[in-house]
């Protein structure tokens, strides 16, 4: 059974995510990870508006599809995702960096808020995910894995000892998606640690490989449900912008991690459309 | 698993490893969600009966231990109850960030089985001795950690790992014709100590291997008119606080011994207890050098770190004597 937010488009939806992530940031007083996530709400939004089956009265639902975000910086997004969809409330958002708070700058685990892990260092949602997939398998039940990296997070050789193990189980209810904004915490991937092919590398472990336009509602919900009739692992590598949505915030890196003033929240929520 | 006197002294010979595989083997026959892991190491843990009799309960991750830890995970989230192995330090120290986010923050029900921990990989070398898995493993919150101190104490302390809600680092030590200590079935309870003897001058508190040797120490000892009390401490974390306490208040001297580095082991937990208390007592801890030492036969090794029996008791000795 999906529950999805029916009234509003996904490119509706995703506005609202970068205005609550805005806000968040902005009344945390504090920096936040921006950049990361803002260029995988278009892949948040198509996951929770139209991929995942979940029921949002019933997170710890046993049959639904897990969400792993391996890319732990990223949690802003997923924190407006999940208020957006009526996971959490605004009591939680607006804890968002509080002392003692729950919603920190990365997550941890509660099913009951629909965060399937504690994440934040890298390179461990694969691995965890491939396990979750595994336990599908072990118990037939058919709920799918979806396991969000980052183009950066994978330097981590972590991820590579767990996409050789998904491809030789053939774990084929498990979904990676690699939000290729192609920047890290340093700067440009290609300066950092960035020239191979990514396609080329998880087609060389064995995975069905999809590069599409992580902006795009369409090429997502069409890549992203795990195709069955394939005994492999699927990765999609969503290539995106980092900062997406933010003109100033768009390929800089100093937003990676960065804190809005009164000035530039003002700028970047005008540039979503105003006020509300 | 019947714990007689002809299975006590087969095991003995068999050595824990291949006891974990056939504790394993009976645990799975009634526990379908368990599960045996390991790291292309299913030989050497004893657990190639299990892959044959169970495949579907018997997952390989290949040379990876980040990701053994990783799977078993994700696995213990949906409800099974994974036992993973390797080599000590290959589980403790190339998966300790794993096990640090895994098993200590997320509380997921992993059971470590570090194998041949101490220095039972003789001619492999310190490459796959386990000198300092304890110390690491120690500092991460939340997880519980074990080392049986006989193959029999192997066997129930995989029992007791089915049923303990939390993860746990199972600390195997010793080698093939491990010395016993439990020569019938007792109660095993993480967490409890287990005083083996009586003796009003010296208590020995050990662990693993270690118990055995503090046993004999404790028998040459008697000879000479010193009377030593052996505690088993198979469990280091929770650490049994309560025995400690007894001990401090009984005034007796405490002498502990590990077949791991001095730093940061089962003698750093007792100190780290013993300066909390009021009453102080002298305190000696007897472990491996903080060093890569030299490669040989286990029980040579066990001699040149002055680990025997003798050697222990030479040191109680000493010890008394400059209280």
């Amino acid at each position: 059974m999906k529950q999805k937010n029916d009234q509003h488009s996904l490119k509706d939806l995703s506005k609202e995510i970068r205005k609550v992530m805005l806000k968040m940031g902005y009344a945390s007083e504090k920096a936040a990870h921006f950049g990361g996530g803002l260029s995988m709400v278009e892949i948040l939004t198509s996951l929770y508006g139209e991929v995942l089956n979940y029921k949002v009265d019933n997170p710890r639902w046993v049959d639904r599809d897990r969400f792993i975000l391996s890319k732990g910086h990223g949690v802003l997004g997923f924190y407006a995702t999940l208020y957006v969809f009526g996971f959490i409330g605004k009591k939680e958002i607006d804890s968002f960096q509080q002392n003692e708070s729950e919603f920190i700058s990365h997550p941890i685990m509660n099913l009951d808020y629909g965060i399937e892990s504690s994440n934040g260092s890298l390179g461990h949602g694969l691995a965890l995910g491939a396990g979750v997939a595994m336990s599908a398998k072990l118990k037939n039940k058919n709920f799918n894995v979806y396991v969000m990296l980052g183009d950066g997070e994978c330097n981590e050789g972590s991820i590579w000892e767990a996409a050789m193990f998904a491809y030789h189980h053939r774990l084929n209810n498990l979904v990676v998606i690699v939000d290729r904004n192609s920047m890290q915490n340093d700067g440009e991937s290609k300066d950092v640690m960035g020239y191979f092919s990514i396609e080329d590398a998880w087609k060389g472990f064995g995975w069905d490989v999809r590069s599409i336009d992580g902006h795009n509602h369409k090429e997502l919900c069409e890549n992203l449900i795990p195709d069955k009739s394939i005994n492999t692992p699927k990765v999609i590598i969503a290539n995106t912008i980092k900062g997406k949505g933010i003109s100033f915030m768009e390929g800089v890196p100093s937003w990676h991690h960065g804190k809005l003033t009164d000035r530039t929240f003002k700028e970047a929520f005008q540039e979503l459309g105003g006020i509300d | 698993m019947d714990i007689n006197e002809t299975n006590v002294r087969l095991w003995s010979r068999f050595g824990p490893r291949a006891v974990y595989g056939q504790a394993m083997l009976a645990l799975a026959e009634k526990c379908p969600n368990v599960l045996a892991m390991s790291a292309d190491l299913s030989n050497a843990s004893g657990l190639a009966p299990f892959s044959r009799k169970y495949p579907k309960q018997f997952i390989n991750t290949g040379i990876a231990e980040q990701n053994l830890i990783g799977v078993s995970a994700g696995l213990a989230k949906e409800g099974f109850i994974p036992f993973v192995s390797s080599f000590a330090p290959f589980v403790s120290m190339r998966a300790s960030e794993q096990i640090r986010m895994e098993l200590g923050y997320m509380q997921f029900n992993v059971r470590v089985v570090a194998l041949g921990s101490g220095l039972a990989m003789s001619f492999l070398g310190n490459s796959h001795y386990g000198l300092e898995d304890i110390a690491v493993m120690r500092t991460i919150p939340g997880l519980t950690i074990v080392s049986p101190s006989d193959c029999v104490e192997v066997v129930k302390v995989i029992q007791a790992a089915e049923r303990y809600e939390g993860p746990m680092y199972i600390r195997l030590t010793g080698a093939v014709n491990n010395p016993i200590v439990n020569t019938t079935d007792y109660e095993y309870e993480i967490g409890k100590a287990i005083k083996l003897n009586k003796g009003d001058d010296v208590v020995i508190v050990s662990t693993g291997s270690m118990v055995a040797k503090s046993l004999d120490a404790a028998k040459i000892l008697a000879k000479k008119g010193i009377h030593a009390e052996v505690v088993n401490m198979h469990t280091i974390k929770p650490l049994d606080v309560d025995v400690l306490e007894e001990i401090v208040n009984a005034g007796k001297p405490m002498v502990s011994v590990e077949e791991h580095t001095v730093i940061g082991g089962l003698g750093s937990a007792i100190a780290e207890h013993l300066t909390t208390l009021k009453k102080k007592i002298p305190h000696k801890i007897i472990g491996l050098k903080d060093e890569f030492g030299k490669t040989a036969e286990y029980e040579h090794l066990i001699k040149l770190h002055g680990l025997n029996g003798d050697s222990i008791a030479r040191k109680v000795e000493i010890f008394l004597k400059l209280m």
